[in-house]
């Protein structure tokens, strides 16, 4: 193995690093003394290209290929996956366009593409070590651009919280991954799958499953490790916010289905009643049921539009877990499907979140009264977002919930303790109607306030709001346009 | 020819959503134009086919192979009478909402994409497209009545909306569980009817679908969103909701949960036809003691569709067929009920209230309304040469074969119905002495600049209620018309394991 290997083989992260230190150089340098503004359309911009390039370069000179015991490997899903991601970071930059809550734009571009190397990396790799690093580079980007809205307090507890929380998880996820290298011997996911899994996993290989799920169920927002979610979705800026639930999502829902899918095949235990065996199913059974249950009850109560989107967002995660314990090739497409399109919706909601936000000073769900009059254009994208993720068809949200649920119970046909959780998970989401119907009464049915301000339009940020809708929409329409790409690449593999 | 009722109407949706003029009258004559459309692909496209009782296809495509789902549009003489049924209400609905001035387009694309969604349902063999359909048809309902709905009306709305998905949420579960239980390979409801179902499944998944289903055709105890629902609604929607939304709820159960499970149905025939049956009465004995207008016609919604669950639980030729013209028949004269209320009497009184109605003698102020009330309740009461009357009996027949008590019961039920319409109909039109002229709203009443005289009933109102009433009586009179559909279609291999069991 030689370095120049490497080096071909990470192309996409070597331009996204080159990018970090571009976007950085210009705005230091040449920027310095512009309005804030035009600094955010230049690292907007700045961002674009680079990750238009590293997407260019993984959509068209990429070849599979694994180097260094599987520390990176190249492969159709990973290049899928990495896709996805740089098309959120994009979006996620262009939703931030007119925004103005820091004065450290080179910084916070250079954060932001930080994270997606960290992402990119995380789903790059079939090595434990490799994961736990990307990890923890993704994460502590997100810690800063968390805590990047400084005139706020708010800003700054949230980072706090999500700091301290996930300081603690990633504590948990290292020891657990220690015991499984300490009873396999092996670091790699497929090599450690032959040692363990025997279909009789060992009580402490059973502790390290615990821990590690701690880990990953920190990093996609299940309960009862969602502490963070709230307060970050809800203090950091919005584009942090949004990367937070919808990039770091995607990564962190691949890592931990392909974790679990090969790192630890054999010790899945079950579900089933009267057959419960303990294994990564049946703890991720937990996680799931108070995920899907807590999330929806909680969100029921919310005041804020972003704290009940970070409740509806635990709800969601709830249901992904629902459709990986399912396990095989569907699951693992249900559940890319799923997370992608849900960032996309979630992004968007945000998206028109800030807008509000921007023009009102407000998020509250009393802000939006109205807002179907005075931007008829934002409140249909918002129409079509928040109905997606309470999963009506014809959008994403729909068809995503029906996969996942689909394969959750087609996994193990004979596993009735699966069907249970569909109907419990089915069930839940009913409930979320309600919640999410109380914003659009807000928008399309109250009357706006008699003294509001005329509404600030911008072409731009309605532009990028609809083609996230026009996606949503796409998507769920017409299933197949991504199915078909991520169910070869996952067979493939052999999940 | 059959499906360009489904793309006229979301077509026409959109085309209204992005209508340049603000003029309420472009957006109704758009509006007009494409329920119409609709309808006259519903009509022509069924009078073209050569065998219209037996099952074709329409449109078949893949759409999602990897799952086995496909874009699958068909027809048989059951879903040809309710597209019949919805392209009428739609049309007939359009008329009545005339007045509508208020965000007059939104409301007619939300209009339009619901009547698209019912349309949907009625013609899809896919069961996963027969879902999405049904579940399109769930918002626009929230937000018609949520927008321009009367008494309570956000409450009623939420009600609405959370039953609906709640019950969709129920056949959603024994979509996925049928799906998986069946091999993963298709939802091609002619393939799934051939599935053997292991007993010990259908007697779990046959409720659960059924009952889903059900709620939306307003089977007791589940029926409380109906009154609130319709009472809430503005006329248009009140006329769809009882029309058209509760046959969706009824179709389905039938098409899906009783053909599939044939097992299931008939373990639990007799607890459903119970339920039914209770629904004929207490919809009936509600609509007796109650002082708001429209309160009447929604409870007296829930005692017909009581019908519709009885006749489908007797299986046996006589019932169902009656059931499925009972559908078609309570939707006409549901939605020209509450048009008479919801549009002719309300907006021009702006009061609903029996009691005071009483003291107003709308029969010589509005002779036509209390006309078109007197026809449309002989016809709601089962009067011979009404369709209500044939398809009240053969329910009747169908329930006396499979359940002599219940069918007993159906008829206090039916001789109540006669009561509580006479009731209504003495207390809102033909009692008191004052004339239009001299009414004077009660003070502290919910009264919105109120007319100065009594507009007449205007002419749209008037063709409305022409077409509901020539078409009661045309299948009153002549019920072979829809029943040479209906009959040939339970003989379709569709049916066999159902009429087996």
């Amino acid at each position: 193995m030689r370095y120049a290997d490497l080096l071909v083989t990470l192309i996409p992260e070597v331009v996204l690093t080159a990018t970090v230190l571009a976007v950085l150089g210009l705005d230091l340098g040449w920027m310095r003394r512009r309005p804030i503004r035009a600094r955010m359309w230049l690292g907007t911009v700045v961002t674009t290209l680079g990750c238009l390039a590293a997407a260019c370069w993984v959509l068209g000179f990429q070849q599979a290929t694994e180097i260094y015991n599987g520390m990176v490997v190249v492969n159709d899903l990973n290049r899928l996956v990495k896709l996805a991601l740089l098309f959120l970071t994009v979006a996620t930059a262009w939703i931030s366009v007119g925004a103005n809550f820091t004065e450290h734009v080179g910084e916070y571009f250079a954060l932001l593409l930080l994270a997606t190397i960290g992402m990119t990396f995380l789903v790059s790799t079939d090595h434990l070590l490799m994961i736990f690093i990307s990890l923890e580079l993704l994460s502590l980007s997100l810690y800063i651009l968390t805590a990047f809205h400084k005139r706020q307090v708010q800003s700054a507890e949230a980072a706090l919280k999500y700091f301290l929380f996930g300081g603690m998880a990633a504590a948990f996820l290292l020891f657990g991954l220690s015991l499984v290298y300490g009873l396999s011997g092996e670091l790699r996911l497929e090599a450690i799958a032959t040692v363990l899994g025997n279909g009789n996993p060992d009580p402490l290989l059973i502790a390290a499953l615990v821990m590690v799920l701690i880990g990953f169920g920190f990093k996609v927002a299940a309960a009862p490790f969602h502490l963070w979610a709230p307060d970050t979705y809800q203090g950091a800026p919005i584009p942090s916010a949004a990367l937070v639930a919808s990039g770091s999502k995607v990564a962190g829902f691949f890592i931990l289905g392909k974790v679990m899918m090969t790192g630890f095949k054999g010790a899945e235990g079950s579900v089933a009643f009267g057959g419960f065996a303990a294994g990564w199913v049946s703890i991720m059974a937990v996680l799931a049921i108070l995920s899907v249950v807590l999330g929806n009850l909680a969100a029921l109560a919310q005041s804020s539009v972003r704290r009940l989107l970070a409740y509806s967002a635990i709800a969601q995660a709830g249901y992904v877990l629902v459709g990986l314990m399912g396990g095989g090739a569907p699951a693992m497409a249900s559940v890319l499907y799923y997370a992608i399109t849900y960032a996309v919706t979630v992004l968007g909601t945000f998206g028109v979140v800030g807008w509000v936000q921007e023009a009102t000073g407000r998020e509250d769900i009393a802000a939006f009264a109205g807002l179907g009059r005075r931007a008829p254009l934002i409140s249909f994208c918002m129409l079509i977002f928040l109905l997606s993720l309470a999963g009506i068809p014809p959008l994403a949200g729909f068809f995503g919930k029906f996969y996942l649920f689909t394969a959750a119970i087609q996994g193990d046909p004979g596993n009735v303790g699966m069907r249970w959780m569909m109907i419990l998970a089915v069930a839940m989401s009913a409930v979320s109607l309600y919640y999410y119907l109380k914003v659009l009464k807000q928008i399309f049915v109250a009357e706006a306030p008699a003294e509001a301000a005329p509404w600030p339009d911008s072409s731009w940020h309605n532009t990028v709001l609809a083609s996230l809708a026009l996606a949503v929409v796409v998507l769920g329409c017409l299933p197949g346009l991504l199915l078909n790409k991520l169910l070869p690449a996952i067979t493939a593999l052999g999940f | 020819m059959l499906s360009w009722t489904i793309y006229t109407s979301f077509l026409g949706a959109a085309v209204l959503l992005c209508l340049p003029t603000r003029s309420p009258q472009a957006a109704r004559v758009t509006a007009l134009g494409f329920a119409v459309a609709g309808g006259l692909f519903a009509l022509c496209g069924s009078w073209g086919l050569e065998n219209p009782g037996t099952f074709g296809v329409i449109t078949r495509a893949e759409w999602v192979p990897s799952l086995g789902i496909e874009y699958f549009l068909g027809q048989d003489g059951i879903s040809l009478t309710l597209v019949m049924l919805t392209g009428l209400a739609s049309v007939a609905g359009v008329l009545f909402s005339w007045n509508i001035e208020h965000r007059t387009k939104e409301f007619f694309a939300l209009y339009l994409a619901l009547i698209g969604g019912v349309y949907g349902v009625f013609l899809s063999f896919d069961l996963f497209l027969l879902f999405v359909f049904y579940e399109i048809a769930i918002i626009p309902k929230y937000f018609l009545i949520a927008i321009w709905g009367s008494t309570r009306r956000e409450y009623g709305a939420m009600k609405l909306a959370l039953y609906s998905f709640v019950g969709s949420a129920m056949v959603l579960i024994g979509l996925i569980a049928t799906y998986v239980k069946a091999g993963g390979h298709s939802f091609n409801l002619l393939e799934l009817s051939k599935v053997p179902f292991p007993e010990s499944f259908q007697l779990w998944v046959f409720p659960l679908v059924f009952v889903g289903f059900a709620i939306l055709a307003g089977l007791w105890p589940f029926h409380t969103w109906a009154p609130t629902g319709h009472v809430a609604a503005p006329t248009a929607a009140s006329m769809l909701l009882a029309g058209v939304v509760m046959k969706l709820g009824a179709y389905g159960a039938f098409r899906v949960a009783m053909t599939l499970f044939p097992l299931g149905v008939a373990a639990w025939r007799h607890e459903i036809g119970i339920l039914a049956t209770i629904g004929i009465v207490y919809g009936a004995t509600v609509a007796m003691v109650q002082r708001d207008f429209k309160f009447v016609i929604g409870y007296s919604s829930v005692s017909h569709m009581g019908f519709v669950l009885l006749g489908l639980m007797t299986l046996n030729e006589i019932g169902v067929s009656g059931a499925v013209l009972q559908m078609f028949s309570h939707g006409i004269i549901a939605s020209l009920l509450f048009a008479v209320v919801g549009r002719m009497v309300y907006e021009r009184t702006h009061t609903r209230e029996l009691m005071q109605l009483e003291t107003m003698r709308l029969d010589r102020s509005m002779p036509f309304a209390a006309g078109t009330f007197v026809l449309a309740g002989l016809a709601s009461m089962g009067m011979p040469g009404f369709s209500g009357f044939v398809a009240e009996l053969k329910v009747l027949i169908g329930a006396w074969k499979a359940f002599p008590a219940l069918a007993l019961f159906s008829g206090i039920g039916v001789v109540i119905g006669v009561a509580y319409t006479l009731r209504a109909m003495q207390m809102a039109f033909y009692s008191g002495e004052a004339s239009a002229a001299e009414i004077q709203p009660r003070p502290g009443l919910h009264v919105e600049a109120s007319p100065p005289t009594m507009q007449s009933i205007s002419i749209p109102e008037r063709a409305g209620a022409v077409l509901l009433i020539a078409v009661a009586l045309l299948v009153g009179l002549y019920p072979q018309c829809l029943l040479k559909w209906i009959i040939p279609s339970l003989h379709t291999p569709l049916f066999e394991g159902l009429f087996k069991a």
